[in-house]
């Protein structure tokens, strides 16, 4: 079963547990500015949305790559970029069209979320379950079951 | 470790900024934040100096916690010498400067002197100079956050500073971050106007990357972290209704200061409680309370944000106050509704607002206008006077004393005095309702009697947050102890002290003490840095905190005489009118020589030889 990551933005209070959950496993150091997965805060509507990357089948990035350094990663179908490969050229950064691929200064390559091999620290640093590591297929099921729980309390339509 | 090991010294006489290492013997000693920024502080500066001159110095300090994964890790505090109390001031805040300053690599920032013009302090990780902040005085914390942004190209960039209160040396000015968490008390804002300093601008990329047992530390972060979701008061309440959970909680204790002190309940407390802000208003069908809101690292997430009625007086033809903003808690629900007998949430998030927006203490600023109402009815001031008929009860009045008061205008610059300052002018220092010269929040001393007792020997004046005996008094956290009863309240009140000085220190938010004790704080602390830091060492190191602070203030002149409350709290005429607590006052005499007995203090409030060798002072 493939997982992906899934946000439901409504139960993000803007803590950045996730962002320090990510660099902590991807460097070792709790630093929000090298995260790879970001959140939004909209200080007008009080929102707060976490944003990353989503692991396009067709992804951008791998496609646009010059020297093949994004492959997919079987298990998970996580797009990882592989660092020896990577000339940093950017060109992938450009290519995405959501921009969570990003430069390293500090590196010379590319970044980007990886799903941890299959286990994401954000998800699992996440205190609210704004961020979680779900079957790609039912990725509604929450949503639906709330629905299904409106429609078992109405008497019978008729 | 966990600390970053160094600190930035600037000289503002001089326009320099120099790094130097941390002093690690008395990072061991009294942690970060608080009980480290204070040591630097009473090393360096005279106690007698005068606030709001360039030799009074100001500290922006972290936690040896602050920016890590512990949950709550984002707190810095404050620390000079207040000038609304002359003690030593203190102000902590959340949100997400304090962990930006530790991940650029700092963890502190000591500022000297006087700069000859307005400037800003901008940091990017090692980098660190004096700006010119022309473009920027004169300015709104909220205006200031977003030119600054424009201004260094950065939109993560995070910043801490003043508005224009602290420019006109309000005496309860606050340090404001992130658009509306504040290092809000004592007017740490008015000694970085005096030196005028606007903010600290911080980028930091470099991150907290020296956990002494990085896998240890996960461990016991992620059980910690199941405690307070576990907890009814950190899981449960404080997420879902805010501090404003205890509105109604504290009315029904009878402790519910109202009027200036008049009463002791307020009749209007359902209207700006919890359940009024998560109730659709009538005028729009719309909800007061929009979200709640972690502050960095935060698993508990008890911020409000809000939006107000668009067509409510204060704001018609007033767009910027349109968008959700932070509020209200239940302090600055209290301190500008109960306490002043307003009863409209609409107006008090204005006011609110407004303390945000211009950087004051909402607290000190709602219980000032509490006693301009009182002196209003007594017919001591006049409408001439004041600049509006301000009557008990009056939102109308709230709203435009707020205005004058951040603006620096008309009546609004005497209320910018604080209580202690303006009812002395007009012949009743009796209606001050502080301590030290700083204002009592949100609970009564005379139907809690351990507050009491914290409010008269809080080292920062009248405050909750150095020993919040409610716990214990109304929530049964840890222990319930009887609201009304004296006897056991001086040993209560310095556990609470110790505690949360330890707490405030390490870099993590006080409200994780609902659901843990220094037990709980010792293995993250040992984690991160040092096996010594065991509960007992904790304790010690709170207490030691405490002592220091304490010390600083008997140098500064403060007395066994200002360990005091108001007469109308004290005494049998000021004795409450309604509730459980009906009939009492404060036993205020009987428990401070038991006080002092339990502190090791001699009998005129101060440490004696012993006590300061046991705690290595």
């Amino acid at each position: 079963m493939q997982k992906v990551l899934h946000i439901n933005a409504d139960k993000c209070t803007g803590c950045r547990q996730c962002e320090m959950a990510c660099s902590f496993e991807n460097y070792g150091v709790f630093a929000t500015a090298k995260s790879r997965i970001k959140v939004f805060d909209f200080h007008y509507t009080g929102k707060k949305v976490p944003y990353t990357c989503t692991q396009c089948d067709e992804a951008w990035c791998l496609h646009a790559c010059p020297v093949e350094a994004i492959t997919v990663d079987r298990a998970t179908g996580a797009k990882v970029v592989n660092e020896a490969t990577c000339v940093g050229c950017k060109v992938c950064t450009i290519a995405c069209p959501f921009g969570t691929i990003n430069y390293v200064q500090e590196t010379g390559k590319v970044q980007k979320c990886d799903l941890c091999g299959g286990e994401p620290a954000c998800a699992e640093a996440c205190p609210t379950a704004a961020i979680t590591y779900i079957d790609a297929n039912w990725t509604g099921l929450s949503k639906m079951e709330q629905w299904a729980d409106k429609l078992s309390n109405q008497s019978t339509a008729v | 470790m966990s600390w970053a090991g160094k600190i930035l010294r600037v000289d503002l006489t001089a326009g320099t900024v120099k790094n130097e290492p941390l002093n690690m013997q008395w990072a061991q000693a009294y942690l970060g934040s608080r009980g480290l920024g204070t040591k630097y502080f009473v090393e360096e500066v005279d106690a007698k100096v005068d606030p709001l001159s360039p030799e009074n110095k100001i500290i922006w300090a972290t936690g040896p916690l602050t920016g890590t994964m512990a949950s709550t890790g984002g707190r810095y505090t404050v620390i000079t010498k207040g000038p609304l109390t002359g003690t030593i001031a203190c102000g902590n805040s959340g949100g997400y400067w304090g962990a930006e300053l530790k991940m650029a690599g700092w963890d502190m920032v000591i500022f000297e002197g006087k700069s000859p013009k307005p400037v800003y302090l901008y940091i990017n990780d090692d980098v660190a100079e004096l700006r010119d902040a022309a473009h920027i005085w004169g300015k709104s914390v909220w205006e200031t956050e977003e030119t600054l942004k424009k201004t260094l190209q950065d939109p993560l960039t995070r910043i801490s500073g003043i508005g224009k209160a602290g420019e006109n040396l309000v005496l309860f000015a606050a340090v404001v971050n992130d658009l509306h968490r504040a290092a809000g008390r004592s007017g740490v804002g008015a000694v970085m106007g005096s030196k005028n300093l606007k903010a600290i601008a911080v980028r930091g990329t470099i991150g907290v990357g020296n956990i002494r047992d990085p896998k240890a530390f996960m461990k016991v972060v992620a059980e910690k972290k199941k405690i307070l979701a576990d907890n009814a008061v950190t899981g449960q309440g404080l997420p879902i209704y805010g501090t404003q959970v205890l509105m109604n909680v504290i009315n029904e204790v009878g402790a519910i200061p109202t009027r200036n002190h008049r009463d002791n309940q307020f009749e209007g407390a359902k209207d700006i409680s919890a359940e009024a802000m998560a109730t659709p208003r009538k005028t729009d069908g719309k909800k007061h309370l929009v979200t709640n809101q972690a502050c960095f690292g935060c698993t508990i997430a008890c911020g409000r944000i809000s939006k107000m009625d668009e067509n409510h007086f204060t704001i018609i033809n007033k767009p910027q106050y349109r968008g959700a903003s932070g509020g209200l808690e239940y302090e600055s629900a209290w301190s500008l509704g109960a306490v002043n007998g307003v009863n409209d949430l609409e107006a008090l998030q204005y006011a609110n607002m407004l303390c945000n927006e211009q950087g004051i203490d909402p607290i000190t600023f709602g219980a000032t206008v509490a006693a301009v109402m009182e002196l209003y009815e007594m017919g001591v001031l006049t409408k001439e006077q004041v600049g509006i008929e301000a009557n008990f009860g009056s939102a109308q009045a709230l709203a435009f004393l707020a205005e004058e008061t951040i603006n620096g205008r008309g009546f609004g610059i005497e209320i910018g005095q604080g209580s202690k300052r303006l009812t002395a002018k007009y012949g009743h220092p009796e209606l001050s309702m502080s301590s030290k010269g700083q204002e009592f929040p949100a609970y009564d001393a005379r139907a809690i009697q351990g507050i009491g007792l914290a409010y008269a020997t809080s080292n920062r004046g009248g405050c909750h947050l150095r020993g919040y005996t409610i716990a214990s008094e109304v929530l049964g956290i840890p222990v319930k102890t009887d609201p009304l009863e004296s006897q056991g309240k001086p040993e209560l009140v310095k556990a609470f002290q110790d505690a949360t000085a330890a707490f405030d220190s390490s870099g993590l938010c006080l409200f994780t003490t609902f659901a843990w004790g220094l037990a709980d704080l010792a293995p993250q602390m040992a984690a991160a840095c040092g096996e010594q830091f065991t509960t007992e060492e904790l304790e010690k190191i709170g207490e030691r905190i405490w002592n220091m602070e304490r010390e600083f203030n008997n140098r500064a002149g403060f007395t066994k005489a200002d360990d005091s409350l108001p007469e109308r709290l004290t005494s049998t005429d000021g004795a409450c009118k309604t509730g459980p607590a009906k009939g009492k006052f404060n036993e205020l005499a009987t428990m401070l020589p038991k006080y002092y007995e339990v502190r090791g203090w001699d009998p005129e409030g101060r440490p004696t030889a012993a006590t300061r060798e046991r705690l290595s002072l």
